[in-house]
């Protein structure tokens, strides 16, 4: 059942990239450029996904665990780190540079397949030159 | 260089953003897990441990379906990333490193961890952010590369 659950969920989170044209990266890049023509449109995405969001993690508070599965997987470190703030700020330049993040870019594999494959592979060896210098998860 | 941005009318960034929120929810009370496209990725090659391969797998594809469907029903012309090739190389690798080494990206720490209130993630999309936007003005307004 949580299978199901992932591709309902995941065809959702597409359906919604797609619609609020989050995979398009001169919108996203739109919405950073703030001394240009500014685009609110990311600052609307956000503030709407956080309403059916934080619902959730209201009911999440009075459940003891979810629906299919013995508990919640949910991360409980409030330690705010080098490593965090690094590594939000090397993604943050990455993001600016390019006008994709994780989720989109893996949207416009299917809607632009080039030059997207070019940053998605890079995007895959970062990720696995971050997994070869730290063997364990964190 | 390339056409300008055209305009696009507030409901959409507005049902899309509620339907992303609504998929994070669904997430969260029926699996116990968060929506993090950067963690489910990593996880979904094996990267991250105590994961359900499969179920991040079949998440992954199914978002790409999603938004693939959905942009042949709207008609909006495709528009990619406009960098060029070493532009991309390099954003593609501080976007998976940095991604990894700061445990999320805007999925994870933007859309769940704000909502939860997570100091870490509050921090977190502060900073990236600030750099992104810190990265655009130096790129569009120093260097004068505009697109």
């Amino acid at each position: 059942m949580t299978r199901f659950v992932s591709v309902l969920a995941g065809l959702l989170f597409g359906v919604g990239l797609a619609l609020s044209d989050m995979v398009n990266p001169q919108r996203v890049q739109a919405f950073l450029d703030v001394a240009g023509t500014w685009d609110p449109s990311l600052a609307l995405v956000m503030i709407s996904a956080l309403i059916p969001s934080a619902l959730a993690w209201q009911i999440r508070r009075r459940r003891s665990r979810p629906v299919f599965d013995q508990q919640f997987h949910v991360p409980t470190s409030r330690r705010i780190d080098t490593a965090l703030l690094s590594g939000a700020a090397l993604f943050g330049m990455g993001w600016g540079l390019v006008g994709l993040c994780p989720g989109p870019a893996l949207a416009d594999l299917v809607i632009v397949p080039w030059p997207t494959l070019v940053f998605v592979v890079a995007m895959i060896a970062g990720m696995g030159v971050h997994r070869l210098l730290n063997p364990r998860p964190s | 260089m390339i056409a300008t941005l055209a305009h696009l009318p507030w409901y959409w960034p507005v049902l899309g953003g509620l339907c992303i929120g609504t998929a994070a929810g669904m997430l969260l009370l029926f699996n116990g897990r968060i929506l993090g496209v950067s963690g489910m990725a990593a996880a979904s090659l094996g990267w991250a441990d105590g994961h359900d391969r499969t179920a991040n797998r079949l998440f992954l594809v199914a978002s790409m379906a999603g938004a693939g469907l959905t942009y042949l029903m709207l008609h909006r012309p495709a528009i990619g990333p406009t960098a060029n090739m070493a532009v991309l190389i390099v954003g593609g690798l501080l976007v998976g490193y940095g991604t990894r080494l700061g445990s999320g990206c805007t999925s994870g720490h933007g859309v769940c961890g704000l909502a939860r209130l997570s100091p870490r993630s509050i921090a977190a999309t502060g900073v990236f952010m600030c750099t992104a936007a810190i990265t655009v003005y130096v790129v569009r307004h120093i260097l004068g590369y505009t697109s």
